[in-house]
């Protein structure tokens, strides 16, 4: 299945999407906040992608991805795992904070007093 | 290097930044450990089919285990284990380590801008539907 990848990612969005919902986690209106924590981790790792891959660690079964590549034989596939899974991370963060909201303890460092 | 040493190499760095570089000290909250916890089983079930499928393969010149089934000179036509030969859940459990590095560099960053002020908020919560709880001790 060409779309078995992109399936994959489309789980994950959709097992995280809905706490900015119903959690209120406020993640994708903080968008340049978003993008300024995503964009340099997902280039290091295409970086490190494109290394592993020209290195033989790993390779793609050509029949269960898009077969869309950028410059260094990096499936695309690959690329938007790298945007999905942080996303996913943040909202899982932010989520866990608020349930947690309010309480001693929880604290992430970012709450603008000390901490 | 392997995808071993990489991976490995790659978590330490991360915890060199987030200690002392951008000093947001992730690693020793609890927000941060409960929030990783539910990725990590997350990881385990998506990264289970990415593997267990074979949409991604491995080569043991890169890591501890064999090579996954049908690639890289292993002949076997078949999943790769789901526990031993250095996998968990079909997965190298270097990909533990990777996953580790990839969304702890993403949450310092994210951490670290937010205290510096960049969209601080509006913060996150509360939960649509609230859950009534003891106050904060």
């Amino acid at each position: 299945m060409r779309y078995s990848y992109i399936g994959v990612l489309a789980f994950i969005l959709v097992g995280t999407l809905w706490l900015e919902v119903l959690l209120r986690t406020r993640v994708l209106r903080r968008w340049r906040r978003l993008a300024l924590s995503i964009v340099p981790v997902a280039v290091l790792f295409c970086l490190w992608d494109i290394y592993a891959i020209a290195s033989g660690h790993w390779d793609f079964d050509i029949a269960q991805i898009t077969g869309v590549y950028l410059p260094g034989d990096l499936p695309i596939d690959e690329v938007l795992f790298f945007v999905v899974v942080p996303l996913a991370g943040i909202l899982a963060l932010e989520g866990v904070r608020s349930a947690k909201r309010g309480r001693a303890g929880w604290e992430a460092g970012d709450e603008g007093d000390a901490s | 290097m392997t995808y071993t040493a990489l991976a490995i190499l790659g978590c330490v760095v991360v915890v060199a930044l987030d200690l002392w570089a951008f000093r947001t000290r992730l690693v020793t909250r609890k927000v941060f450990w409960t929030a990783y916890a539910i990725i990590v089983f997350f990881q385990l079930l998506t990264n289970g089919v990415l593997t267990g499928l074979r949409i991604v393969r491995y080569n043991d010149d890169a890591i501890i285990g064999s090579s996954t089934p049908g690639t890289f000179g292993n002949a076997v036509n078949a999943p790769p284990p789901f526990f031993g030969d250095g996998r968990i859940a079909y997965a190298p459990i270097e990909d533990l380590f990777f996953g580790f590095a990839l969304v702890t560099l993403t949450l310092v960053l994210w951490i670290w801008l937010g205290r510096r002020g960049v969209q601080r908020d509006p913060q996150s919560g509360p939960p649509l539907f609230p859950r009534r709880h003891r106050p904060s001790r």
